[in-house]
């Protein structure tokens, strides 16, 4: 898109350079005499004694000013900045920007093309493959996850052997690369408050938890009628929609009564944003073998 | 050679004692958000939190300590070098208190989270209504004053006043242009990379004229009282004064280097901000050769010891600045702690020193007296401050280019050497030198209450006589 929306707008801004830079070279030269004899006092008086000198103007911060203009004059000739002008070195920041992201492909994306035909669990067992792993995780995944992998409240932890999508090399690729979101919908209107409860106390006896086994009883019938068909009858989760297994005492909002009733009563929404046309293939496959190293550690 | 006729000195006190009190909360605010850096469980309530503070401070340092003290030096300035009294003294008043109102509104909506989310304008549009009102009286005492003087020529000090208060009413307006939705949100009138050219126009130049131009204003003034020396040039007060306005206006653009703004505009920015240095070091030169044949005195006057340090910070804020909006510089600097250090080298080394050394001037002129209550507390206050800055930048100075550098390091495959948040941990210990330069700022203020209200206590308020001016010998 051009930058101005008419061929005047470019005329114009290339007079107000024009315009400022000549203001401050008529300033300077109009009060560039050299006093000779001694330095008299200009001649007014304010306020009882407020007088001024005339000295001349200092040497050598003229010659500062005169050296910003000059460099001003030069640096519009190379560089964009007077108006539409392209400057004689043809410099543009998206040109700057391009350049460096070919050089830094040509460098390093053989280095990551080397792990590329390796199988994700012989990556996740080379130490260096893991390195680059880890700091690619620092840079793009810790935000959520945590330095350690080992997430936050909504953020799930990467080190346990708990998946809501699947733990093996194709998923946690096609989870990386493509990203994921997760909805469970909100029961609080069909269950009504004593009904989230008792399925809240159902949910907790299934990890082995604390509860009130007279509410989960009642609990595990409304859960065959509103939770299995997302779940699972015996409540393991279905990988393909993302439900996660809650048997397992793994908690991504938490395991308290208040916290499931809370995730029932009003449902969830969570997202991961896709990786996949950001960081290329390469850097995606180092990614997944280093969170699946994550809850596999290679035999030593 | 003294008429009957006072000068309106009212307004000039009640601004200069406000100075004073919003330079402590502003600077406590800042001193609380400072602490919040280092422990972030400060954070304690939606309201009390960095994002809904920080504002505050940067409004009550800027717009309250700032304002008020230009408020204050430019009504007792423009009487004293007009050698009149101030023009419509009733909207003088309405000035004052329409001032305070401004800060007590931005107190109160700040915290909750009323913001236009503009950097340095962040008030809603019924306050900055408010502050544009105040701001055209405030041109229409000024103007006036100079219009009924009785001398000739115009001292140079309002010719910077002048500058400061036109130039800030056409900032002011342009940027806060809004769609108004409810009472207490509305739409800027800009889009896109738009609003934020017009944003940073603003930004710049409320550093150019607010806190430049009008603090150059008050050293042409207290400088050569204090020092009790004629100004050093005329000749280099005209050309600094010109080029420094014309020049200003285009620089804001280098705070968006390497953005979506287009490269013509960037590069513009920047060579006007290297052309600056020495429009700006002008003033620096002028302040400080009017000391020539008094240098003595600085051994001895505090105050004078306030002022010309100043000086030397505005000095090196001022070549710091055009450094870092060379491209390549900023490249390194932006988005790093170096930012809040220059900021605040100008802020407390310029902007807040050349105040302070002002009020010690006005203060006890309020009050019929020469000399503040006590000179030892002022010097006490000159090295805990000077020592507070010291402190301040330095520690931000090495935690930015820490950060700068941290920030840019690859590994051998090209990958980032640190997170983020190894960069954030580095930084604490420079956060906990820069809270402790803060409390130490902080407490030099505190000091300065105690001697005002001593100078203060037992004197009454005293309106000096009309000077005649003197008739001009050349």
């Amino acid at each position: 898109m051009a930058d101005f929306v008419s061929g005047f707008w470019n005329v114009y801004v290339m007079g107000l350079v024009a315009l400022s830079l000549l203001f401050c070279l008529f300033v300077l030269m109009s009060n560039n005499k050299r006093e000779t004899g001694p330095v008299e006092l200009h001649g007014h008086v304010w306020d009882e004694n407020l007088a001024e000198y005339n000295n001349p103007l200092p040497r050598w911060w003229l010659y500062l000013f005169w050296l910003t203009l000059v460099f001003a004059v030069v640096y519009l000739i190379l560089y964009p900045g007077f108006g539409n002008a392209k400057g004689l070195l043809g410099w543009a920041s998206v040109g700057q920007y391009e350049t460096e992201i070919r050089k830094a492909e040509e460098r390093y994306a053989p280095i990551f093309a080397k792990y590329q035909g390796m199988d994700v669990a012989a990556v996740a067992a080379d130490p260096e493959a893991r390195g680059m792993g880890q700091r690619l995780f620092v840079t793009y995944c810790a935000q959520c996850h945590g330095s350690d992998a080992r997430g936050a409240k909504g953020f799930p932890n990467l080190t346990d052997k708990a998946w809501h999508w699947g733990g093996d090399p194709e998923t946690i690729k096609a989870t990386v690369t493509n990203g994921r979101i997760g909805v469970m919908p909100p029961l609080g209107p069909t269950l009504g408050a004593g009904g989230v409860k008792d399925v809240a106390n159902y949910v907790r006896s299934l990890s082995g938890l604390a509860h009130d086994s007279l509410r989960a009883q009642r609990g595990a019938e409304l859960f065959q009628q509103n939770c299995a068909a997302c779940h699972g009858a015996e409540a393991k989760g279905m990988p393909a929609m993302g439900a996660p297994d809650l048997s397992d005492d793994a908690w991504l909002y938490g395991s308290s009564e208040a916290t499931i009733m809370e995730t029932v009563t009003k449902g969830r929404m969570n997202r991961m944003p896709g990786f996949g046309e950001f960081l290329g293939e390469a850097k995606v496959h180092l990614l997944t073998a280093y969170v699946y190293g994550l809850s596999n550690k290679p035999a030593q | 050679m003294q008429s009957q006729a006072t000068y309106n000195y009212k307004v000039v006190r009640q601004f200069s004692i406000m100075t004073v009190v919003w330079g402590i909360v502003g600077m406590l605010v800042g001193v609380i958000i400072a602490a919040q850096l280092v422990w972030p469980e400060l954070n304690v309530a939606e309201w009390f939190h960095f994002g809904r503070l920080r504002p505050l401070h940067t409004n009550a340092v800027i717009f309250a300590f700032g304002g008020c003290a230009l408020f204050a030096t430019s009504y007792f300035v423009v009487q004293r070098t007009c050698h009149t009294t101030l023009f419509a003294p009733g909207l003088a008043a309405f000035t004052f208190w329409g001032w305070q109102l401004v800060i007590v509104l931005a107190a109160i909506t700040l915290p909750l989270g009323i913001t236009s989310s503009k950097e340095y304008a962040e008030l809603e549009w019924p306050i900055d209504i408010l502050v544009a009102v105040v701001w055209v009286s405030y041109a229409i005492v000024f103007f006036g004053t100079i219009a009924k003087r009785k001398t000739s020529h115009i001292y140079v000090a309002n010719w910077f006043f002048g500058a400061f208060i036109l130039t800030v009413a056409l900032l002011h307006i342009v940027n806060s242009a809004a769609l108004p939705v409810t009472l207490t949100k509305s739409y800027s009138a800009y889009a896109g990379v738009q609003d934020a050219m017009v944003q940073w126009w603003y930004g710049h130049n409320a550093v150019g004229f607010f806190l430049t131009a009008g603090f150059l204003g008050m050293m042409y003034y207290f400088v050569p009282k204090q020092a009790e020396r004629p100004v050093y040039s005329y000749r280099l007060s005209v050309v600094h004064f010109w080029a420094l306005i014309f020049t200003y206006m285009w620089a804001g653009s280098h705070h968006l280097h390497y953005t979506a703004l287009p490269d013509w505009t960037q590069s513009v920015g920047m060579v006007f901000s290297l052309i600056l240095l020495a429009p700006s070091w002008g003033g620096m030169i002028n302040g400080i050769m009017t000391l020539s044949g008094a240098w003595h005195k600085l051994r001895t006057d505090p105050i004078l010891k306030f002022l010309i340090t100043a000086l030397s910070f505005y000095g090196m804020s001022t070549f710091e600045g055009p450094m870092m909006s060379i491209k390549t510089v900023n490249a390194l600097s932006h988005y790093t702690d170096w930012t809040v250090g220059h900021v605040h080298s100008g802020a407390l080394g310029w902007v807040a020193m050349i105040s302070i050394g002002s009020m010690y001037y006005l203060l006890p002129r309020m009050y019929g007296r020469t000399e503040m209550y006590s000179t030892g507390l002022i010097n006490a206050h000159f090295w805990i401050a000077t020592i507070g800055i010291v402190l301040y930048i330095a520690s931000m100075w090495i935690a930015g280019v820490m950060q700068g550098l941290m920030w840019r390091a690859t590994n051998p495959d090209g990958t980032l050497t640190y997170s983020f948040v190894e960069s954030v941990k580095a930084s604490y210990p420079f956060w906990s030198i820069r809270l402790a330069g803060g409390v130490l700022f902080l407490t030099g203020m505190l000091i300065m209450f105690y001697n005002m209200v001593k100078t203060m206590a037992g004197h009454r308020a005293y309106d000096a006589p009309v000077v005649l001016p003197a008739a001009a010998h050349a």
